[in-house]
């Protein structure tokens, strides 16, 4: 077990001494994975959100296909952004392969499912409470999508995160479309794949502890958030 | 309102990285499908700051096996091709996707196994009577399985010892389908023998008790070949930034910082250029 603790103190040294290499991968991890976790929200919670208030022919399917959708194996999500964007397919033009612009496509695409099919749930729960209510009042559809979304936000807001969790995590996209390029698409994950095939079980054991403590950060601050607008909002 | 300061966070999150993406779109690089094994061992890391320090052009190495890179190659997404299995490259160069192959360098492949050494081969300089003794007694092998040079390299050997070592997929042969450190990190634990490039065995972090038992066979010669992917399958290629880091490469300077290049005090590629050697 000694190097499971070495790795533990390896992991705070590294974070003490602030090296700047680890700096670097550090907020490219967090600036892919936050724009790609903001942009599936952009799409999913309107989209999960009228999943789960219209009636329309194909919901029913549409609600399997997203909750399907959200087991998507990150490595076939890589294969599909790859092919797309290599300069063989059809978007090669916009030489996207290999930045990570491609890599945020890619955890975009993991995540967006995941959005959708979780809000869908949240939305269709206040939609059967609420349905009366707006049914009496007249209120318009956009109106509807809006209002359920806004008293979800809370619940919803573990639905980014679970999102996040997933995009932050995950590897085997990011590595095929990004490449693993020092300095221009090495993130958190592909550092640790990379470390372990370099045998430095240790090293990249403290940067899986590191990242799993940047996860646990985002996590507070975003609960911590909720909690006081929480208590703003009933007080 | 919690929502504010969220959006506004995020939104300066995804500025920033709008901003940074068109802040590296100079074009001043190239990208170099390569090896796992010229990056495990760091070889990159040494070498490509002092060309970028020479001719500003930033080398970004998307590191794969050589079956993979010679596909991403093909296409088209890199400049330049730095692997090493010749029959492939040669193929590559005459199906016209790449202009003329250079060799670079080369080390050699050692195969390396578990002090107990259950196949008994320890010491031994043939390769072929070494793998035939591990056929014969069934002792675990890993191998790569994932198209790579290095799995090129070690079923010509099996080849050669006249064993079909695949049939026996899944009992003794264990094919790892992975890069070559996984495969030494698999191997090592479950006491296998494994074939790997020296220079990824020198820097491999994970040694545990294993030493190399098999190795100074001219047929574990390991040749590296750098090749341009031709500008006329693939018109982005960025050919003379590309050409003008094989030509530093080839150099006296780039092969001195090739040969300089050193673990454990322990050389790890021996420079052998030569231009359109094949």
């Amino acid at each position: 077990m000694s190097s499971f603790w070495d790795a533990l103190a390896g992991s705070f040294g590294l974070v003490i001494a602030l090296d700047p290499d680890l700096m670097e991968i550090i907020g490219l991890s967090m600036r892919v994975t936050l724009t790609a976790v903001f942009l599936a929200c952009l799409i999913g919670l309107p989209l999960g959100a009228a999943a789960g208030t219209f009636r329309f022919p194909g919901r029913t399917l549409l609600s399997v296909v997203l909750n399907a959708l959200m087991g998507l194996p990150p490595v076939v999500v890589g294969l599909f952004v790859y092919l797309l964007l290599s300069a063989s397919g059809p978007l090669g033009p916009l030489r996207l392969l290999y930045t990570p612009t491609a890599m945020i496509i890619a955890q975009m695409v993991i995540v967006t499912p995941i959005v959708a099919a979780l809000t869908r749930q949240v939305v269709e729960d206040f939609n059967s409470e609420y349905a009366e209510q707006f049914a009496s009042m007249g209120v318009g559809p956009l109106d509807r999508l809006m209002s359920l979304l806004w008293d979800g936000r809370y619940s919803l807001l573990t639905v980014a995160l679970a999102g996040f969790g997933r995009a932050v995590a995950e590897v085997g996209a990011v590595i095929i479309v990004g490449g693993n390029i020092n300095h221009v698409t090495r993130v958190m994950t592909t550092t640790i794949a990379l470390e372990t095939s370099k045998g430095n079980l240790q090293l990249a054991m403290a940067l899986g502890i590191v990242l799993l403590t940047i996860a646990f950060v985002v996590n507070a601050c975003v609960m911590g958030l909720r909690a006081t607008a929480v208590r703003s909002a009933y007080a | 309102m919690i929502t504010r300061p969220i959006l506004a966070f995020v939104f300066s999150a995804l500025l920033s990285a709008v901003a940074s993406q068109s802040a590296s779109a100079d074009e001043n690089f190239i990208i170099v499908q390569s090896t796992t094994s010229t990056q495990n061992s760091g070889l990159f890391d040494d070498l490509l700051p002092k060309f970028q320090e020479k001719s500003g052009i930033e080398v970004r190495v998307v590191a794969v096996g050589t079956g993979q890179a010679i596909k991403n190659a093909t296409n088209g997404d890199g400049d330049v091709l730095l692997v090493h299995s010749r029959s492939s490259e040669e193929k590559f160069v005459t199906d016209g996707l790449g202009i003329s192959r250079s060799d670079v360098m080369y080390n050699d492949f050692v195969i390396v196994g578990p002090p107990s050494d259950p196949a008994e081969i320890a010491g031994t300089k043939n390769v072929v009577a070494a793998l035939q003794k591990i056929a014969e007694t069934e002792a675990i092998f890993a191998s790569r399985g994932d198209d790579s040079g290095t799995h090129k390299a070690e079923l010509r050997l099996w080849k050669a010892a006249d064993i079909d070592a695949v049939s026996a997929s899944g009992k003794w042969y264990r094919e790892t389908g992975s890069g070559m450190g996984a495969t030494l990190n698999t191997g090592t634990g479950m006491g296998a023998y494994v074939m790997t490039d020296r220079a990824t065995w020198i820097a491999f972090g994970n040694k545990g008790d294993y030493q190399i038992a098999v190795e100074g066979d001219t047929r574990l010669f390991n040749q590296y070949g750098v090749i341009l992917v031709n500008p006329e399958a693939h018109p982005h290629v960025k050919a003379t930034m590309g050409q003008s880091f094989i030509d530093w490469l080839l150099s006296k300077e780039g092969q001195a910082a090739i040969a300089s290049f050193r673990i454990d005090d322990q050389q790890l590629f021996f420079p052998n250029g030569s231009k359109g050697s094949s």
